[in-house]
């Protein structure tokens, strides 16, 4: 496993990784229990490698955190030819390094926008201002785009916002809460379900079936977090036409 | 783009086809516009959705002249009444239902051509969980990413997004059309006459699983419980402890993930699941078994068999095979 990733922008990586039939319908490409950076840019590869390849009879890929999904159709090709491929393209595969885009994400936190915001401040006993001042540092990763249509999972959370689930999930939270859960932060799309601390929300919809393209971030991408207030966040909701600023990043 | 003189004939024509529709008189307990869905989504968080019985989507279809998986309506349980507005079309209904055209029972299928005014309405499934309802030439809906299928937790596809309510218009695609597939009459294909336990093939989290606990899974009866929708099936039985807890490091899931929560009893997915998720799975449901789980409902009781995905892919090829050759025939 390769820990760095200094030594130049093309590398062949081997990387431990096993393939897991799921069922008839696809195959895993599992890297394990793991959430790590690397992992994360081997498996994006992949998926790149994966599409690129226009494998006969592969349907879908779907790259998390950990594992990259390769759904086939078993009427096309047979999972013995596409296991063979895969080990084939992951033991050549490089990991270079890609343009991603990089999110402005204005965020208006606490109040009603963010009822467990006063909580996880004092459970972390920081002002609010330096919860915003540490949720608002990082560039994130978009670990991966799951869940709910583009729902999206960043890591890079600062050690001290690392929070366990809540012991009783709300069964509703509105589209674009802005939330920690564990070691990660989130965006969310939909109105759902969600056992995370709810820090605030924002005006981005990541999932809009109105726009081209529907799903705003994809998985490789990255955003960073502005704080705003309540009348800019009220502004930006009510105006159709207002997009996130974003920017390619190398 | 449109000459003044193209846009005026065909607006009067536009008018017409506009006004021919299916008025929703009652919506029935779930009634969604699916079809063969959004396959190949799941890097955007989005699911395939879908007619959970993608065989009887077919065979409706087939009835009246359709492609296999043109957008139809998924029944559940108890079906919806409807009032024919407009104009005239060909309709059949795949499943094992009680269906009535002004008051006197019609069969199932069967291709029928309805006048306007006709009501047609489906009192309820009989055996299984789920009939589909076809129309000649499909409805009018706005496609998401290729599709039709409502995913009414995103509000995306089908009527509104969402599914049908009394006195929705759901208006044909193509009125009129189809007549010549009138009497067309199918056999009475139902996957869930076929008795027999679930199959599945371990994994990809099955290791999670003391072997102890992984027999119980296939020695165990299951029910499924009242928790059961688009989304997922619970089931209840014994426990299955995972020996290395409850949470994963998340992965995909597709239709047929068995995934196991900390309680111990089984989630197996279904077609509007979330893309991803956070149990260990231990095992994943063979493709030619998706339609017989799909016309499974709450209280139905299942075992689980392993097998093999040489033998899965097997099935799935056989299976098609014979089915396409059949819809052809159908068609022909």
């Amino acid at each position: 496993m390769t820990s760095q990733e200094t030594t130049g922008d093309r590398q062949a990586e081997s990387r431990r990784y096993s393939l897991v039939p799921l069922a008839d319908q696809g195959v895993l490409v599992d890297c394990g229990e793991t959430i790590d950076v690397e992992t994360n840019r081997w498996i994006d590869a992949a998926a790149r490698a994966v599409n690129a390849a226009a494998i006969a009879g592969v349907t879908g890929v779907v790259p998390t955190y950990r594992s990259l999904t390769v759904e086939y159709d078993s009427t096309t090709t047979t999972q013995d030819t596409l296991t063979t491929r895969l080990d084939a393209l992951l033991a050549t595969l490089t990991v270079a390094s890609r343009r991603y885009r990089r999110f402005h994400v204005p965020v208006v936190y606490g109040g009603e926008y963010g009822l467990d915001f006063d909580d996880f401040c004092r459970r972390h006993a920081l002002s609010r201002e330096e919860v915003i001042a540490l949720h608002t540092a990082p560039d994130y990763r978009v670990f991966m785009i799951g869940f709910m249509p583009g729902f999206a999972y960043l890591g890079g959370l600062e050690a001290q916002l690392h929070t366990p689930r809540r012991d009783s999930p709300r069964t509703r939270t509105p589209a674009g809460s802005i939330s920690v859960g564990g070691q990660q932060t989130a965006v969310s799309s939909v109105e759902a379900p969600s056992g995370w601390h709810l820090l605030g929300r924002t005006p981005v919809r990541t999932f809009d079936p109105q726009r081209e393209p529907p799903i705003l971030i994809e998985a490789g991408d990255s955003v960073r977090f502005e704080a705003i207030d309540e009348a800019r966040f009220r502004a930006l909701q009510a105006d159709p036409d207002w997009q996130p600023a974003w920017e390619w990043m190398s | 783009m449109a000459s003044d003189s193209m846009t005026s004939d065909p607006m009067t024509n536009d008018a017409m086809k506009a006004s021919a529709a299916l008025r929703v008189s009652a919506p029935g307990m779930l009634t969604t516009l699916q079809d063969g869905g959004r396959p190949g989504q799941g890097h955007l968080g989005v699911p395939p959705s879908g007619a959970l019985d993608a065989m009887s989507l077919a065979l409706a279809n087939a009835l009246v002249g359709n492609a296999p998986e043109t957008g139809a309506l998924e029944i559940t349980l108890l079906g919806p009444t409807l009032v024919v507005e407009g104009g005239n079309c060909a309709v059949a209904v795949a499943g094992d239902v009680e269906m009535l055209l002004n008051d006197c029972r019609v069969d199932a299928f069967c291709s029928l051509w309805l006048r306007d005014g006709d009501v047609l309405k489906v009192r309820r499934v009989l055996s299984g969980a789920r009939a589909y309802l076809a129309v000649a030439g499909g409805f009018r809906a706005t496609p998401f990413l290729g599709s039709v299928a409502t995913l009414a937790r995103a509000g995306i596809g089908g009527f509104e997004g969402r599914a049908l309510l009394a006195d929705d218009r759901l208006e044909l695609a193509a009125p009129g059309s189809g007549q010549a597939s009138v009497g067309r009459v199918g056999e009475q294909h139902l996957p869930q006459r076929e008795k027999r336990p679930i199959r599945v093939v371990l994994g990809p989290q099955a290791a999670h699983f003391a072997r102890a606990k992984q027999a119980r899974f296939f020695s165990a009866e299951w029910a499924i419980s009242t928790l059961a929708d688009r989304m997922g099936y619970r089931l209840t039985g014994p426990a299955l402890a995972s020996a290395k807890g409850h949470n994963i490091v998340s992965d995909a899931l597709l239709t047929g993930s068995v995934q196991v929560p900390g309680d111990g009893q089984p989630i197996i997915a279904m077609n509007d699941r979330g893309t991803t998720g956070g149990y260990p799975k231990i095992a994943t449901v063979i493709r030619a078994d998706l339609a017989r789980l799909g016309q499974m409902k709450p209280g139905d009781r299942l075992r689980f068999e392993a097998v093999d995905v040489a033998h899965a892919e097997a099935l799935w090829r056989g299976r098609q095979q014979e089915f396409q050759a059949y819809l052809e025939r159908l068609s022909g």
